[in-house]
């Protein structure tokens, strides 16, 4: 396969991917901004998230000056200038998908092309009209449709490894980038102190991740730190745990031929090695944030890998 | 010549020629209401499929669907075999001439064609002199546009031999009739066309000397007014469609950039015109092409299809020499005619021109896409005085002809059905063998009266059926 293809292909479903993942976070900002807030009753702290997250705190300032609800949501549902909003994620994946549509089912395109479409009717209505709450949803539910049809339509060959490839490393970067915030935000309080504000915070980050059911099924308690971030890393159950996606992009790589890839099978395998064969004691003993920044740093190392394997090749 | 039109299916007493008489009787015992309905899955089959091109200069909606009509164009067996003899003989003889021009140049020795013609051509590349290439080949892929004047004759309105586009309208208008109409091709012999993917990539594998050769289109992207049919063709043959950026030239050899390494490319069917191909041997601003290939391409480590330069031989100017070139090269009568030509750069035929204007169409020699013409009968008077005065500033980038009728075809407009001049492309391989499916794509004017069929003028296309003519046996059963 080109790597052209392969490189498009691969961001198609990044974008989509980190669509739905920013959705997930402004539904889970937007949710909490509402509850009852420690000291202040604005929730901007909450909602300020984001933009620590996705590191875009400066460029919004810049901006618009100061923290205010409807305006952070613009700036990341449809503000075309914001390279992480949902509008412009949504409209990257379409040119990727537009330039591979011989590649792609005729299926998966038109969700591509429709999501698109209907992103751009959205937008010319008024953000707040349509609900955050139901916006955030249906960007959720545009991304299902989309591995569905990816999974149900797509030949198992190279396209179909490099969208999985573009999904499993969006997703693991993304997952690693919610705990740290939610982890950072609850840092200051001592543990047990404050446990009804400790259960809607982990809550709160467990459904954004589709994994509240989950943690009650395995752990059957209040979330705590070290059961939130077991989960969340270390189990292999979890479809968005970092080990989830490792071991996904490692079976990934090691699948596609030829020899050029080597760096990167060896380091995805290699991970997925230290994660199978950690515990969450030894985690929280090294640092939970140091561990997660460490991590955060070996995944984008593992992207830049695949880059230069199969994207870029020479 | 005859100034009355020719009409495809109804002859001079408007009675219907014989290898129409099926579809006529087809169509008028079937209802209005069913054709109507028909055309519109046409349109949306068509829409759906994203079978589009893009007009420049067009900032909204850029892509659009060229017009089909549902009314094929057909062509008797008989006639077509001399048009297929006629394009071969051609094509062979424009293929000699690129060799002859870069090599020993005998026929400008000879007088026939005028050195200056040749060596000031815009077309002619100084960096193919002396290039040997596989099997001589230049044009490997041709199209020669066919015109019928009053009487019926066949005329070669022009040789295309850089790009030549709209093979993937033939094919995918047959595929659309076939499934719109299956019963039409239940009754009667129509040869079939759909093997032309098949046949291009045997062209394009032969024409190099490598054993297995790796073949690839290439593209300048998805932008490109035609990139619709560079990406079904590359569909078609199982190839990949590849743009300048995914090639790289090391050790003056080519290589795709693959997902598995580079990987080495023999055989490129470009659809990128010469001055885009490599920035570091022609147009430096090129972001389309491939620093190198053409220092590849002079080492014989890789096919160009088509060569470069073989716009020194479809030059409007060049045009008028072929019939001679014909004879001089195959010894042969020209089988189809050319239309005859004035060449404004000679001064006797310039004041003819000029007397004439109202009665010829005026070219430009490097002009394509029906820009930049003259219809003289069409213009009005001063559309006619602006040419004139362009024409007289530099004649030798003009040439003259006389207004040809076209030939008609029944067509669907507004009003029902009425006769619109058409044109024919048969699209003309070389390799081993030349050869050409029998068809081609029919481009129909569909403005009343109006005789440009190009598709960025307001053409649209038809089907192009090649019928074997119902013996008298089969005749009298039907009836």
């Amino acid at each position: 396969m080109l790597s052209r293809t392969a490189a498009d292909l691969y961001w198609m479903s990044r974008y989509l991917e980190r669509a739905e993942n920013m959705a997930r976070m402004l539904d889970v900002s937007h949710s909490l901004s509402l509850m009852p807030q420690g000291g202040r009753g604005d929730g901007l702290e909450e909602l300020a998230m984001p933009l620590l997250i996705t590191g875009t705190l400066d460029a919004y300032l810049e901006r618009h000056g100061e923290l205010d609800a409807e305006r952070i949501l613009h700036f990341f549902a449809l503000d075309a200038d914001n390279p992480a909003s949902l509008y412009s994620c949504l409209r990257a994946a379409r040119a990727n998908a537009h330039a591979v549509r011989g590649r792609i089912t005729a299926d998966v395109w038109e969700n591509i092309n429709a999501t698109w479409l209907e992103m751009r009717h959205i937008a010319a209505q008024s953000p707040a009209n349509f609900g955050a709450s139901h916006f955030c949803e249906w960007v959720k539910e545009r991304s299902h449709l989309f591995r569905g049809a990816t999974e149900g339509t797509i030949m198992r060959g190279n396209a179909y490894r490099f969208i999985r490839l573009g999904t499993f490393i969006e997703r693991a970067d993304n997952t690693l980038r919610l705990l740290d915030a939610r982890n950072q935000l609850m840092g200051d309080e001592p543990p047990g102190d404050s446990s009804a504000r400790d259960y809607f915070q982990w809550s709160a980050l467990l459904r954004a991740l589709s994994a509240y059911e989950a943690h009650a099924a395995l752990y059957r308690g209040s979330p705590r730190v070290a059961q939130v971030a077991e989960l969340l890393l270390l189990r292999p159950e979890v479809p968005r745990s970092l080990r989830s996606c490792i071991g996904a992009l490692s079976q990934i790589l090691a699948e596609i031929p030829g020899n050029n890839g080597r760096p990167a099978q060896r380091m995805a395998a290699e991970l997925e090695a230290r994660l199978r064969f950690t515990g969450i004691e030894e985690v929280l003993e090294e640092g939970l944030q140091a561990w997660i920044h460490d991590y955060i740093l070996l995944v984008r190392q593992l992207g830049s890998a695949v880059h230069s394997a199969y994207l870029e090749a020479v | 010549m005859v100034r009355s039109t020719y009409d495809e299916m109804y002859d001079v007493r408007g009675d219907c020629r014989a290898h129409y008489r099926t579809f006529a009787r087809w169509l008028a015992a079937t209802p209005a209401e069913q054709l109507e309905q028909r055309r519109r899955e046409a349109d949306l089959l068509f829409h759906r499929a994203g079978i589009t091109f893009t007009l420049y200069g067009d900032d909204q909606g850029t892509e659009r669907l060229i017009p089909f009509d549902t009314i094929p164009r057909s062509i008797p067996a008989s006639e077509w075999r001399k048009i297929e003899q006629g394009c071969i003989q051609r094509v062979r003889a424009l293929n000699m001439f690129l060799s002859d021009l870069y090599h020993d140049q005998r026929i400008v020795k000879a007088g026939i064609v005028p050195a200056e013609q040749v060596l000031a051509n815009e077309g002619y590349q100084l960096a193919m002199q002396g290039i040997d290439l596989p099997h001589n080949l230049y044009a490997h892929i041709a199209g020669v546009d066919l015109v019928r004047d009053g009487d019926g004759t066949y005329y070669v309105l022009e040789d295309n031999l850089r790009t030549p586009s709209g093979v993937s309208y033939m094919l995918e208008n047959r595929k659309m009739m076939m499934r719109l109409f299956p019963e039409l091709f239940a009754g009667q012999r129509i040869a079939p066309v759909n093997h032309y993917p098949n046949l291009l990539l045997d062209t394009l594998k032969s024409s190099s000397l490598v054993d297995h050769p790796s073949v690839v289109v290439l593209t300048p992207g998805r932008y490109n007014s035609a990139y619709f049919e560079h990406a079904f063709l590359a569909r078609e043959m199982g190839v990949e469609l590849v743009e300048g950026a995914d090639l790289f030239v090391r050790d003056e050899r080519v290589y795709m950039r693959t997902t598995a390494g580079p990987q080495p490319v023999d055989v490129i069917y470009r659809r990128i015109d010469d001055a885009f191909l490599d920035p570091l041997a022609f147009n430096p601003d090129s972001m389309l092409g491939v620093p190198g290939l053409l220092a590849a391409y002079r080492k014989g480590n890789v096919v160009l299809a088509n060569a470069i330069g073989t716009g020194v031989a479809d030059d409007k100017s060049i045009y008028p020499y072929v019939p001679e070139m014909i004879r001089f090269y195959l010894d042969e009568e020209p089988i189809l005619q050319n239309v005859p030509t004035w060449q404004c750069r000679k001064p006797a035929e310039l004041s003819h021109v000029l007397a004439n204007l109202e009665q010829l169409v005026v070219k430009e020699t490097q002009g394509s896409g029906g820009y930049g013409m003259l219809v003289g009968p069409a213009a009005s008077q001063a559309e006619i005085e602006t040419f004139r005065a362009r024409l007289k500033a530099n004649p030798a980038a003009y040439i003259a002809q006389p207004t040809l009728s076209l030939s008609t075809c029944p067509t669907f407009v507004d009003s029902g059905i009425a006769p619109r001049h058409i044109d024919l492309r048969p699209f003309v391989l070389s390799g081993r063998e030349v050869r050409l499916v029998p068809g081609g794509l029919t481009r129909v004017a569909l403005r009343e009266g109006s005789l440009v069929v190009n598709s960025s003028q307001g053409g649209g296309t038809k089907d192009t059926w090649v019928v074997e003519e119902p013996t008298v046996a089969a005749e009298s059963r039907e009836v």
